[in-house]
């Protein structure tokens, strides 16, 4: 069951094309990584589908519905669509619970026990229940980042979008940060991923796609994409990227 | 060789008080309607669309650029020639200080929204957060915080500024010592008394900022 359709997407800044006429359908229960080089528009395209960034052309449809171009509807949209940041985008001004109460109470309007027991919950699921009451000045990249997880999984999303999740992090606090991610594939969690992390995507991807020049180079199973690439500069890119491992 | 007399004002200090009191009813009422209507004039010019950009630049730019005092003294005495209505000398004095602490602190307002992460309104609106939710939410507390030390100065001026509204025969500190030296022969005591007044009123306040500042400093 497809829950999201995007077609004909483009994007471009000021007369630089980032995504060019991008065709995705992701179904229900999918887990997609986009891989690419910088600049291949990996992050626009994410910011796209929940419209942080207001696409020029193309459709996207949600549940069998177009969505418009109206303030009021897009902000229905992003609640929808949980959306986890390289740079975790924590407000430093609240707690860790705070954080992740802050959607049920301001948009969902949830009252505060709920919201709050809500909020435990999502927070002892990402492991960080003894953290609830730390700001986000106090804990580390990781943890900032598992607090951003259980903040967008609180909205009980349809659709999880990662943009390089664990790109900001020291190496040692990238597993952390992967192992939550991976047991909400478990959960059979509908997600798009942006990453480096090739090994993850291989394991935990049901689809990879790359993206070159803003448009979808190559797409299909893990092993397709990562294991036997078609596509010149797949594999290029793949060699760039296997350069250094052990 | 001036002989001092304090003993002259401190006869006095009934109708000193008085204006003490009216000083402190402008300023509260001017730090209230200057510092808010500042946020929406402030919101404005933080906004990228024509409608509220435009008029909120062209009040900034005309309250920034024309004495209070000519404020004041315009809508006391001209407002009223051209309305069908007189206006207190308390409404004159409050309108021309507060609109130009609006300009002023609408400035502070902007910067100090602008200054926030742009990743702050990502997190905000990726939650479902409407432009109001998250400006009221967000990041207005984190950039009241930042802005507070500004805001503070705000405050201080305005209350110095509250002698302005002598001009149009408002009772507050000056216009009593002037009633004062005129009925005693006594202007060097009478103005130094109010000169001192304010001096022990806003000294703390300065303090505090100081302090505010240092606090707000260390948390960053």
């Amino acid at each position: 069951m497809t829950i999201l359709k995007v077609s004909g997407l483009s994007k471009s800044f000021g007369g630089n094309d980032v995504i060019r006429g991008i065709d995705l359908d992701v179904a229900k229960g999918e887990r997609i990584a986009v891989l690419g080089a910088s600049g291949s528009g990996k992050s626009t395209l994410l910011r796209c589908l929940n419209f942080m960034e207001m696409p020029d052309a193309g459709t996207i449809t949600l549940d069998g519905k177009v969505v418009g171009r109206r303030e009021a509807e897009l902000t229905l949209v992003r609640q929808r669509i949980g959306m986890v940041f390289q740079q975790f985008n924590l407000f430093p001004h609240m707690t860790a619970l705070g954080n992740v109460m802050e959607g049920l109470r301001t948009v969902r309007r949830m009252n505060k026990a709920d919201a709050q027991a809500r909020a435990e919950r999502e927070l002892a699921r990402v492991g960080l229940a003894d953290k609830a009451a730390h700001y986000p000045a106090h804990l580390s990249g990781g943890q900032k980042q598992r607090v951003a997880i259980a903040r967008a999984l609180a909205m009980d999303p349809e659709l999880l979008l990662f943009d390089e999740p664990t790109s900001a992090l020291d190496p040692e606090l990238v597993g952390e940060v992967l192992g939550v991610i991976r047991s909400l594939a478990e959960e059979g969690r509908t997600m798009l991923l942006v990453t480096h992390e090739l090994g993850f995507a291989y394991h935990v991807a049901t689809r990879v796609i790359f993206l070159a020049d803003g448009t979808i180079h190559e797409q299909g199973t893990p092993d397709e994409v990562l294991k036997h690439p078609k596509k010149e500069r797949t594999q290029a890119f793949l060699a760039r990227h296997k350069e250094f491992s052990l | 060789m001036h002989q001092w007399d304090f003993a002259s004002v401190l006869d006095n200090t009934d109708a000193l008080a008085v204006g003490a009191l009216g000083t402190l009813r402008i300023f509260a009422i001017c730090l209230v309607a200057g510092l808010s209507f500042g946020l929406v004039v402030g919101l404005g010019r933080y906004s990228q669309r024509r409608v509220f950009y435009w008029p909120a630049t062209a009040f900034v730019e005309f309250f920034r650029n024309t004495p209070v005092l000519v404020q004041i003294i315009w809508f006391y005495f001209a407002l009223p020639i051209l309305m069908p209505f007189s206006i207190s000398p308390l409404a004159a004095a409050s309108l021309g200080i507060s609109l130009n602490s609006a300009a002023f602190s609408a400035e502070i307002y902007r910067g100090g929204i602008q200054s926030i992460d742009r990743g702050q309104w990502d997190g905000a609106r990726a939650l479902g957060m409407s432009f109001l939710q998250a400006m009221r939410r967000i990041i207005l507390p984190q950039a009241l915080k930042r802005m507070t030390p500004a805001l503070t100065n705000r405050a201080i001026e305005i209350f110095k500024m509250s002698t302005l509204a002598s001009a149009v025969a408002y009772v507050e500190l000056l216009q009593q010592a002037k009633l004062i030296a005129s009925l005693n022969f006594n202007p060097i005591e009478a103005y130094t008394a109010v000169a001192v007044i304010f001096f022990v009123f806003l000294w703390p306040l300065v303090q505090l900022t100081y302090v505010l500042e240092r606090r707000l400093a260390r948390d960053e």
